[in-house]
């Protein structure tokens, strides 16, 4: 199991990067790994070109902006797992990151890269929805916000065109009654089926293409899951209502 | 990059893993890879002070960072690292497959947190799969490393 070819490239800054993944054919950008060295090593990906914005300097920060928390692209899932800014501004990512695999895999994984990734059973899609957040998109046309309620369009696909980068993901003040939960076969593994709250706002994952938004009084209505080697249909609907029920107790 | 202190160049082979770097290129044996998938978490080292498995790192993403394999948390003759020495004392392993990514995955845990509760033991070791010495006697061995790190 070794990546096929390709050529590597690392840009120093967010315009070379640019520029990059906008001229060169069938590029990928890499930043934490966790997801895409597997695909390559699997060669589920095969991409001729990867753009590595590892050496792109303050490329990592985690701030406050706009009264929520910014993430830039480079921004490890540890680093905000133990970020008092986010502790205090954003607790739900905090307990969301804490659920993303393990601390290993979070030591080099990036919040931006979970949300680029786009899996559907992934936590932070389905926080970024829950809480209404945005993705900024640059590219050499310049750069664009991307609420959440748009970003996501199927499994693994999102509204980046091939030419943009994600740099910063916000996810606004969010000190309310919140919530998430999830049930997965192991430890770390990705859900079956999970439900993250916030207030009222109830968005799922696991159980569609991507993550939703549901009635929390009836959070199975109009859900068609898949089925795998993990778990059935009903199982999965079965388990929106257990998850949903633990972030929204009676 | 340094790995263990020394520097080594990177490869000129961009799909060079890591993992496959320091085995083969630089002859440091004792990361193990299982899975090359980041799921068994056998080739854990630390990079700049903190875990990771270099099956999911390019060996050129390297250059300029410190690595620190199972090589290098003792020289040959010396003490054992603390983390080392309570595997032993605790038979935290059976077969040793899975010993070096173990024993690097709770030197970083212990190093962010030095007093870990019996679950965040358990949390900490979940990213890495046994199949032989079973799960009680290495919990048993992380706190013994606890203790045994404890100033």
């Amino acid at each position: 199991m070794k990546p096929a070819p390709f050529e590597y490239h690392a840009p120093a800054s967010i315009g070379e990067a640019c520029s990059l993944i906008g001229s060169l054919e069938d590029a990928k950008v890499l930043a934490g790994g966790q997801s895409l060295i597997p695909l390559l090593n699997f060669r589920l990906a095969r991409p001729a070109h990867l753009v590595d914005i590892n050496r792109i300097a303050n490329f990592d920060r985690i701030y406050e902006r706009d009264g929520g928390i910014a993430v830039g692209a480079l921004a490890r899932q540890a680093d905000v797992e133990d970020s008092q800014l986010v502790a205090r501004v954003c607790p739900l990512l905090a307990a969301a990151t804490r659920l993303v695999a393990h601390r290993v895999i979070r030591n080099r994984g990036t919040v931006c890269g979970n949300l680029a990734h786009a899996d559907p059973a992934s936590e932070l899609p389905a926080v970024l929805l829950a809480l209404g957040g945005h993705v900024v998109a640059h590219s050499a046309r310049g750069s664009r916000i991307i609420p959440a309620a748009d970003f996501f369009t199927s499994v693994m696909q999102t509204r980046l065109a091939s030419d943009e980068l994600l740099t910063e993901a916000w996810f606004p003040k969010s000190t309310g009654r919140f919530g998430i939960a999830e049930e997965s076969r192991r430890h770390g593994d990705f859900a079956l089926a999970g439900a993250v709250r916030y207030g009222d706002r109830l968005a799922l994952f696991g159980v569609a293409p991507t993550p939703v938004l549901a009635d929390p009084r009836d959070p199975a209505r109009g859900l068609q899951p898949s089925a795998d080697l993990e778990a059935t249909a009903e199982f999965r609907l079965h388990l929106v209502q257990v998850v949903t029920e633990r972030v929204f107790p009676q | 990059m340094k790995i263990n202190g020394t520097s080594y160049p990177a490869p000129g082979d961009p799909r060079r893993l890591l993992s496959d770097h320091i085995r083969h290129d630089v002859g440091l044996t004792g990361t193990h890879v299982g899975c090359e998938h980041g799921v068994c978490g056998c080739c854990t080292v630390l990079l700049d002070g903190a875990p990771v498995r270099v099956c999911l790192m390019l060996a050129v993403q390297a250059e300029g960072h410190e690595i620190t394999t199972i090589e290098g948390l003792a020289a040959p003759g010396e003490a054992l690292h603390p983390v080392q020495q309570a595997f032993h004392e605790c038979h935290g392993l059976q077969c040793g497959f899975c010993t070096p990514g173990f024993v690097m995955s709770v030197v970083g845990l212990l190093r962010q947190n030095p007093s870990p509760t019996p679950e965040q033991v358990d949390e900490g070791i979940s990213g890495n799969l046994c199949r032989c010495t079973g799960y009680a006697s290495i919990r048993r061995a992380v706190h013994r490393a606890a203790e045994l790190t404890k100033p």
